[in-house]
């Protein structure tokens, strides 16, 4: 086993602002040498969601899940202030302004630094989201494979 | 000092300063120096936790218009 240090993030939340904190905290531990994962689970799975339609069978419940939830990072909205989709365009011109990274750019990058990014497949069911509209590259797995990694974990967060 | 490399990290937003502190640290060898230039204002408690949790050694920052130059030997 390494002796590197482990930092564990559950996304649980679906908005822009909530998912950035956890993937600059996700970054950041993987600048500090950390083994990261972050497992997303109920709205945090739209996080890894692709952001264009991808031909699926899906029954209507399903259909209409799909419908309602943004389709990827980019169309999140606001956990405050979101004015009904005006909040993430003005944050995302302020983080322009700031040259800070949104939140896209932001999963990119935790992708290029080996972020462990982890679906979770019960919700993923729940949700009505396939294999085929997430992003590439991800894992699949459930509380199990979590735990295993959190009990060894250094940082572990719920956002 | 030997310097053995530079990172311009100005004008970069929360996380990339250590980012790229981190990808240029592991191009260089134990016990040689990074030189690295950040405006955000952060990054000076970043930088020390950074390099004090990394087993490395902030030897000297400085301020000057706005610009923090930090010095870190490699641990």
């Amino acid at each position: 086993m390494s002796n590197k240090k482990k930092t564990t993030i559950v996304l649980f939340s679906g908005e822009y602002d909530k998912a950035m904190a956890a993937y600059i905290i996700a970054n950041g531990a993987a600048a500090y040498d950390h083994e990261v994962t972050i497992f997303h689970t109920f709205w945090g799975l739209n996080a890894l969601r692709k952001d264009q339609q991808v031909p699926v069978k899906k029954g209507f419940l399903e259909k209409m899940f799909g419908k309602m939830m943004p389709r990827g990072a980019d169309k999140m909205g606001l956990s405050k202030m979101n004015f009904a989709g005006m909040g993430p365009k003005m944050i995302k011109h302020v983080i322009k302004k700031h040259n800070a990274m949104t939140l896209p750019q932001l999963i990119e990058m935790s992708q290029e630094l080996n972020v462990k990014l982890v679906a979770c497949t019960m919700t993923m069911d729940l949700l009505g989201l396939q294999e085929e509209e997430l992003l590439e590259e991800i894992e699949y797995a459930g509380v199990a494979a979590y735990l295993g990694d959190a009990e060894n974990g250094n940082v572990n967060l719920f956002i | 000092m030997n310097i053995t490399k530079i990172v311009d990290a100005k004008g970069l937003a929360c996380p990339m300063p250590v980012v790229q502190a981190r990808k240029a640290m592991n191009e260089i060898e134990t016990g040689e120096v990074l030189e690295i230039h950040t405006t955000d204002r952060g990054t000076v408690s970043d930088m020390a936790a950074w390099s004090k949790s990394g087993g490395h050694d902030l030897v000297e920052q400085k301020e000057e218009d706005g610009v923090f130059t930090f010095w870190i030997k490699k641990g």
